[in-house]
């Protein structure tokens, strides 16, 4: 008994900690070549496309393709930014993505917060056909909202692509909070509330603070989504000054499809420029980001 | 004494309940005020249901009994456009089967590779935390990036792919160029960018809440590394198995964003997906009466999908605490 349990003290999830010796040795040579293989396979097309964005036209088609560019050329990326408007995509995005998570956010923890922590008639019922949303597919609302915007001349507009997050974001913010709100301890508010603090003032300076980490969670998974929204923009936004960068890279890879020119090598730059912000916002805050998914998973 | 006055009150408290009280589900004044800001911290999300999604869902069901085509106002035509799409459209069965078989292959793949990729993560490797998130990037990648860059990859011509299989003496893979290649290029597409997400992450969280006196019993009874996983792991994971498998298969369903950039449909309508489909009636054609009846086919097969899932899911998923 005691053996056991101080061998599985060291790793219980260790499958491989009951082989003993060699076996269990190679068995961890194995994954970690595994691990590593993986890796490199889940890291090459980044770095086929960093490559190739880094290429003279002349380097592009050539085959056996070389792994990386004899002279990196810079002079790619501005090429992007000066012959495409670009920069006006980029900033485009930055706005509808920014605008759209802050209502995201703020919306869906006032809602979030009426499920955690009131009682009242039809809140169950509520709450289970905010649930039953999660499996909707969007395409059955899609014509009915263009109609709806079209009618409010919003078309070719920014407002269809924040205005609705501004409405309880989607049911997932508003069920993620809920959850870590009803894993705050409900004394707090009681407490509160003796001393005479208004219901707002409860959720705006108890609890809020409090949820700082599934906030940022939920602000992370929200910027995810709306920097890579691709169905809405294509249908509401029309003129190429208005373009969000989802859109105008690929408007941009049908001019590349279409032009005589090769045009694959700035291509893969402005896909790599598409990409580095997700980057940079992941890495900046990966520990809430993994932690949120997976509180996500447990209790659904 | 003081039994007989705490039975009094709850007796006493409802026939004084006004009808506002009742109406909010509140006991008392003090409860229904209560009640009522709770709604109002609600209210947004309630409008929302009401303006995005319950009145657009029923404005659908009734422009899919109609003919509306942007510039005339809808007009009633019953069934024809459900007649339509099963009688008169070759493009809808094409878009289902292509939705199909893409789904087979995706969902069975990315579902078994995360959990591979997720009892991987979960042993105690060095530097584990890197491998998960390298696992992870693919998955942060913009679908239309992600579109250009394979795309680029998979060219039958100068791709990297093709010059390995070249290497090793295989013939040129047409990849996405060819009809009966672009649904399984797609899938490995879908499998790069899907497998280390957030599938993933939640099978991980999954298996780290696998109480270790289980595997400690397995240990005492001296059961091997595959019975542990069988009848240790599998059965205390099968709930969370159940989750990414329902929200895989709906995911998969709604395949558009990579398929409208890369192949536009293509070849020769060979991943013509159904949300494709949709889109070009409702939004090219504008032919939103046929293009609504087509997206509520659409969401009742993902429904029956869904519930048929849930109700052979008590076969094979085990809850805890329920014996």
């Amino acid at each position: 008994m005691v053996a056991h349990s101080s061998v599985q003290t060291s790793g219980p999830v260790q499958s491989s900690s009951s082989l003993s010796g060699l076996r269990g040795r190679l068995g961890t040579i194995l994954l970690y070549v595994l691990a590593i293989v993986l890796c490199v396979a889940f890291g090459y097309p980044f770095f086929y496309t960093l490559s190739s964005s880094l290429k003279a036209p002349s380097e592009i088609y050539i085959f056996p393709p070389t792994l990386l560019p004899e002279v990196p050329q810079w002079q790619n990326y501005t090429r992007v930014l000066t012959e495409y408007p670009y920069t006006t995509w980029f900033m485009n995005t930055v706005f509808v993505t920014l605008v759209a998570t802050l209502g995201t956010v703020l919306s869906s923890s006032l809602v979030a917060y009426s499920f955690a922590r009131f009682s009242y008639r039809g809140r169950d019922g509520l709450f289970l056909i905010t649930l039953a949303t999660m499996m909707l597919p969007a395409q059955v609302t899609l014509i009915p909202q263009f109609i709806l915007f079209w009618k409010l001349g919003w078309l070719d507009t920014f407002y269809p692509l924040w205005v609705p997050m501004w409405f309880g974001g989607t049911a997932f913010f508003i069920f993620l909070m809920r959850q870590f709100m009803m894993s705050l301890p409900r004394e707090l508010d009681e407490a509160a509330l003796i001393d005479g603090a208004s219901r707002f003032r409860i959720y705006w300076n108890i609890l809020m603070p409090l949820c700082k980490p599934v906030l940022a969670t939920a602000a992370i998974i929200a910027f995810m989504a709306e920097w890579n929204r691709f169905i809405e923009p294509v249908i509401y936004l029309n003129s190429p000054m208005k373009f969000t960068l989802s859109v105008g890279v690929s408007f941009f890879k049908q001019n590349a499809d279409s032009s005589s020119e090769i045009l694959q090598h700035i291509l893969m730059a402005a896909a790599v420029m598409m990409i580095a912000p997700t980057l940079v916002v992941f890495f900046s805050a990966q520990k809430y980001f993994v932690q949120g998914i997976a509180m996500t998973g447990i209790k659904g | 004494m003081a039994e007989i006055s705490l039975n009094r009150l709850p007796q006493t408290a409802p026939a004084k309940r006004s009808f506002f009280t009742w109406l909010v589900g509140a006991e008392s004044k003090f409860q229904a005020k209560d009640a009522v800001q709770g709604y109002l911290f609600a209210l947004p999300w309630i409008l929302g249901l009401i303006i995005f999604i319950a009145g657009p869902m029923l404005a659908s069901l009734y422009f899919s009994f109609t003919e509306y085509s942007v510039l005339d106002s809808p007009t009633w035509v019953g069934l024809d456009n459900y007649h339509k799409a099963f009688m008169g459209d070759d493009l809808f069965y094409t878009s289902l089967g292509r939705t199909f078989y893409y789904a087979i292959l995706v969902v069975p793949l990315t579902l078994a590779g995360s959990l591979l990729l997720a009892l991987l993560l979960n042993q105690r490797l060095f530097g584990r935390n890197i491998y998960r998130t390298l696992f992870f990037i693919p998955h942060l990648t913009p679908e239309v990036a992600m579109a250009v860059i394979w795309l680029w990859l998979l060219d039958p011509h100068l791709g990297p792919f093709n010059y390995v299989l070249k290497s090793i003496g295989l013939p040129e893979f047409p990849f996405l160029t060819d009809r009966d290649t672009v649904i399984p290029s797609l899938a490995l597409i879908a499998f790069w960018a899907g497998v280390g997400g957030n599938r993933m992450l939640i099978f991980l969280a999954g298996l780290q809440g696998v109480p270790n006196d289980l595997y400690e019993a397995a240990d005492i009874d001296g059961a091997s590394v595959w019975s542990k996983f069988r009848h240790v792991t599998l059965p205390m994971i099968s709930p969370t198995m159940l989750f990414n498998l329902i929200l895989g298969i709906i995911g998969a369903m709604k395949v558009f964003n990579i398929a409208f950039v890369a192949t536009r449909g293509g070849p020769a309508y060979g991943s013509w997906f159904f949300a494709l489909h949709i889109y070009q009636q409702a939004f090219e054609f504008y032919r939103l009466g046929y293009g609504s009846a087509l997206a509520w086919i659409f969401a009742i097969v993902l429904i029956v999908f869904t519930l048929v899932n849930l109700r052979i899911s008590n076969r094979w998923v085990f809850y805890q605490g329920e014996s």
